[in-house]
């Protein structure tokens, strides 16, 4: 582990924490701007945040500890994961601490954190969002391991910098069925657990269909600020992972110069636009399904997965 | 709409116990102290074995013919140590508890007697002695299921029980009788020299008689139904001692039997393991399945452990598969995930019993409907039920995570060059095992935020009170043992390492994954730390809260404001999400499996077809398993008795006929 190491993995967490107000910002300006609206510009989520953190502190009545610290869990945990996995560079001082399992887990700690807030509040609304959150994240929870196992195959490892080098030494293996059908179970659990269209609509209000802002009803002023920020963070940090697992190129090496670090930032950002923009122009042509239809989704997630593997296992291309 | 989904629990006996001449005054700390000293002793027994000598002990004249013999060894040594463990919270805890709920002479006495009898199965060895200890601890198990037999629901669930036990007693009984005169030998030492010659018919039967027999102590599928009825109907201590002790011991006599003694020598057929795998995968998920739609707290519980002896026998199956596959090493990973995640299951599930208990013995309550509100009026007893709910769910940070963890290292690190069997057995266990930690997630989600968070669902709930200094002290024993599971499992890898070396299985000297600050895997690359991530977590949580702080210099002081009412008055408790409505989503995704038992009562006026007075919902979860299998085989078994009865009018005169008729027959076939 080299110093430079260490500033890279500084810099990540750095970087996820000032770039997610923004990746929030950009993805509803291009929504905006393909529906014909003017949109309110990228730094939007970020003027929003000055402005709650300034507002009164407001503690519902007869909430405990477990509302107040919920979304530091959720904004924790994302930071820590940030720190781990391989956006920039690969020997991440904390990468033998979790490997890619270990990064569902923590994801899945956020999650619950989330919904106990939710069930916390006593509202029939907090309820009702907790309940379908944990219900999503039950059924996201096969395809999300099975899509690991998929891409733990190459590299022989669950271990994240060698999930990435393996890919990045070994480009062919991207366009093998295993890891396509991989890329693309692993998209929709990210769609899920970030809460997007089809699955959840970040900017409904709507009792009978909004999932994630009905656990959140009750929070206001910092306390809310906080918590779009950590589900800015998710996105932004779950993009990158996904980017990187699948375009492995510009991530500096285990002992990178200055120079390579720089290039593994630009690069990360780069492909984080990419993804978030195609995201968010894709959102634009799907409405969101029914509740009791996106467990027909993350069945088809969850099959997509299996495949994923067994083709590894079977068409898989040994690796030294 | 009206919604009855858990039978009504009536309060235990708080006001109305046993009449005084029953009472005991000095007992409850008797027992209760007799039950932690015995633990004590089994824990330092247990551990002394881990690393010290083997130990023999043979007392002739106590059993007629063959005597006792005690063997302890490591495998048995971990058994009792953590029997031992799970005995001193639960003994120091049945202090108060048995004072609070006023128990009578019966329960006092046997609790120590039960703990007795399950230190004794894993120190048996020879069969003599193995089966009198298991049905010391079956017999003690009953009486204590049976404390509170004024309740009818009690009864049924201990005539349940009785009859489910006798019957895994008699499959256990004839396996190990095959065994011993195919090995020719009462001692397992024996039997295990001896087992090179056995026939594979014999080992085929035995093993299939021990999974049937082992299984339906340790609560797996199909034999399960037991457990979630005799687990909540017992008192919280007992339930706590049932579900973290005594389900071990099923897994001990297959770890026993058929890894130890017929693994000798012998590879296991590769159908064993398989069988395993099946068998510990359908009850991972029926079990997981059947907590996260529960609503009365300790069967949920219950539930959870038959999910959790699933993933055990899951992590068992893929051992005895990758070994007979040639793998030993990743044959290690998965016997110490399945050693590890048996003793960190013991550490949750008695912490959350015994939590269990004290939300029952403070509010008469199970039904997670009319809970709620608890984290105010109980903090500690809240804190507990967390720590045992977050070690449950396998997240980290829990206890159940690394052995967790582990288990999906060894399925994903399975050789698969040439083998199709497990190219395909180990994803869809990796499915399976995801679908188990996401639902039990979803399970302990509800049982910890509907029970213990938000706003009392009734009055009982709303004037509940912490619970006495002894049980709480039980209850911190467990929950160390769970932080310490969670955050420094490296403490327990010296004795697993012992245990692994006396396993034939994983071909004796394969070296287990090496703990330390970082946990690496041998052989693979793999590794985590779960101590780290700990630390590394909170100090990003405390980076959080920093941000958060950014701009207080322009806030107006702090306000406490009532909830969003959507402009209406005031919300009553009666508008909270309660957890059948939490589970609801769910029970519908799995509609197939569960059938539940819906009841729509449709009521028109009588005016006119079209218009409706009132309508009547009605569900109830029902056991699928026990309504498919269960009901045909005791409606057989009626109708048998039925027609035998015919045959026994009460005259006298008959039954000596009959008792002639017997006589003569003996004599003419035996002429």
């Amino acid at each position: 582990m080299s110093a430079m190491a260490v500033v890279a993995a500084i810099l990540q967490v750095v970087g996820v924490l000032f770039a997610a107000p923004v990746v929030v910002g950009g993805m509803r300006q291009v929504r905006a701007r393909l529906e014909g609206r003017a949109g309110g510009g990228i730094g939007q989520p970020w003027r929003d945040l000055r402005k709650q953190l300034r507002k009164q502190q407001i503690t519902p009545r007869g909430t405990t500890v477990v509302f107040a610290l919920a979304p530091a869990v959720v904004a924790g945990s994302s930071l820590l994961i940030a720190a781990i996995v391989p956006l920039i560079a690969l020997g991440s001082p904390l990468d033998s601490t979790a490997d890619l399992f270990g990064v569902v887990g923590l994801l899945f700690l956020g999650t619950v954190a989330l919904t106990l807030a939710g069930l916390d509040t006593g509202t029939a609304f907090g309820g009702m969002g907790s309940s379908r959150e944990i219900t999503i994240a039950a059924l996201v929870e096969p395809t999300i391991l099975l899509a690991v196992f998929a891409l733990s195959v190459p590299g022989q490892s669950a271990n994240l910098a060698a999930i990435v080098s393996a890919t990045a030494n070994n480009p062919s293996q991207l366009v093998s069925p295993g890891s396509l059908l991989a890329f693309v179970a692993l998209c929709i659990v990210i769609v899920a657990e970030t809460g997007r269209l089809p699955v959840d609509n970040p900017s409904t209000h709507l009792e009978l269909t909004m999932i994630h802002e009905a656990m959140v009803l009750e929070y206001a002023g910092p306390k809310l600020a906080l918590v779009e920020w950590a589900s800015g963070m998710r996105l932004t940090v779950l993009l990158a992972l996904v980017a990187n697992l699948f375009m492995p190129w510009g991530v500096a090496s285990a002992d990178p110069s200055l120079l390579a670090v720089l290039i593994g930032l630009a690069s990360v950002a780069a492909k984080v636009i990419v993804l978030a923009g195609l995201l968010a122009a894709g959102e634009v042509f799907i409405a969101k399904l029914r509740l009791f239809r996106v467990p027909e989704l993350l069945a088809g997630s969850f099959l997509l997965a299996l495949l994923a593997v067994t083709a590894s296992y079977f068409l898989g291309t040994p690796t030294s | 709409m009206t919604t009855t989904i858990s039978a009504s629990h009536a309060a235990p006996a708080l006001g109305e116990g046993p009449p005084a001449a029953n009472r005991w005054t000095g007992g409850p700390t008797l027992s209760g102290g007799l039950t932690a000293v015995l633990g004590a002793i089994g824990l330092a027994l247990g551990l002394s074995v881990i690393f010290g000598q083997p130990r023999h002990l043979q007392i002739d004249w106590l059993v007629p013919l063959v005597g006792v013999r005690l063997d302890l060894d490591p495998l048995g040594g971990i058994f009792i140590a953590a029997t031992g463990a799970v005995a001193i919270a639960v003994g120091i805890y049945a202090i108060g508890y048995s004072k609070r709920e006023h128990w009578g002479r019966f329960p006092l006495i046997t609790l120590p007697l039960f703990v007795a009898g399950l230190l004794l199965v894993p120190a048996a060895g020879s069969v003599t002695t193995f089966l009198l200890a298991w049905e010391l601890m079956a017999a003690a198990s009953l009486v204590l299921v049976l404390s509170e037999h004024q309740r009818e629901e009690v009864r049924c669930a201990g005539l349940f029980y009785a009859v489910m036990t006798q019957l895994g007693f008699v499959a256990i009984l004839v396996a190990l009788v095959v065994l011993s005169t195919a090995g020719a030998g009462d001692s397992f030492a024996t039997i295990a020299a001896n087992s090179d010659h056995l026939s594979s018919g014999t080992r085929n039967a035995v093993f299939l008689l021990t999974v049937l027999g082992f299984g339906s102590k340790a609560g797996l599928l199909p034999l399960h139904a037991w457990l979630p009825k005799a687990h909540p109907e017992a008192p919280s201590p007992v339930s706590a001692l049932m579900s973290a002790a005594m389900v071990n011991m099923g897994i001990y006599g297959i770890i026993r039997i058929d890894l130890q003694i017929l693994g000798q020598g012998h590879a296991s057929p590769q159908w064993w393991g398989l069988t395993l795998m099946i068998v510990g995968a359908a009850s991972a998920v029926f079990g997981v399945l059947q907590a996260s739609v529960a609503t009365d707290l300790k069967q949920l519980l219950a539930y959870s452990t038959t999910e959790n002896m699933g993933l055990i026998t899951l992590a068992l199956g893929a051992a005895a598969l990758l070994s007979s596959a040639g793998a030993p090493t990743v044959a290690a990973i998965a016997l110490t995930a399945a050693l590890l995640h048996l003793l960190s299951h013991a550490s949750f599930k008695t912490l959350g019993f015994l939590a269990a208990g004290s939300v029952l013995a403070a509010t008469g309550l199970r039904d997670l409907d009319k809970l709620g509100g608890l984290a105010r009026r109980m903090p500690v007893t809240t804190v507990m039920f967390g720590i045992a709910a977050l070690g449950a769910s396998g997240l980290p940070l829990g206890a159940g995570f690394v052995s967790e963890w582990l288990l999906l290292q060894s399925l994903i690190h399975s050789p698969h060059d040439s083998n199709t069997l497990l190219a395909l057995a180990m994803p869809l266990s990796v499915g399976a095992v995801a679908l188990t930690t996401g639902l039990g997630i979803a399970a302990m989600v509800k049982a910890f935020g509907v029970g213990f968070l938000a706003r009392p669902r009734s009055a009982a709930a709303e004037a509940a009170h912490e619970a006495p200094a002894s049980m709480l002290a039980g209850m911190s024993l467990a929950a160390v043992a769970c932080v310490v599971f969670a955050v420094a499992p490296i403490i327990f890898a010296p004795s697993l390492q012992r245990v692994l070396a006396v396993l034939p299985t994983v071909g004796g000297d394969a070296a287990g994954p090496q703990f330390s600050t970082i946990l690496r895997l041998p052989g693979v690359a793999g590794s985590i730390s779960p101590g780290l991530l700990a630390v590394a977590l909170i100090i990003t949580v405390l980076v959080a809260l920093g941000l958060a702080r950014w701009g207080v210099r322009h806030r107006p002081a702090p306000a406490v404001a009532p909830l969003w009412a959507c402009g209406a008055d005031a919300l009553n408790s009666r508008m909270q999400y309660t957890a059948t409505s939490f589970a609801e989503p769910l029970q519908r995704v799995f509609d197939d499996i569960l059938r539940p038992d819906t009841n729509v009562e449709v009521t028109h006026f009588a005016e006119s077809q079209y218009l409706v007075e009132k309508v009547t919902y009605q569900a109830r979860m029902v056991d699928p398993v026990e309504q498919r299998f269960y009901t045909p085989v005791v409606l057989a078994v009626t109708t048998w008795a039925q027609l035998v009865r015919r045959a026994h009018t009460g005259s006298v005169h008959l039954y000596l006929a009959y008792g002639a008729t017997g006589l003569l027959i003996v004599l003419l076939v035996a002429r």
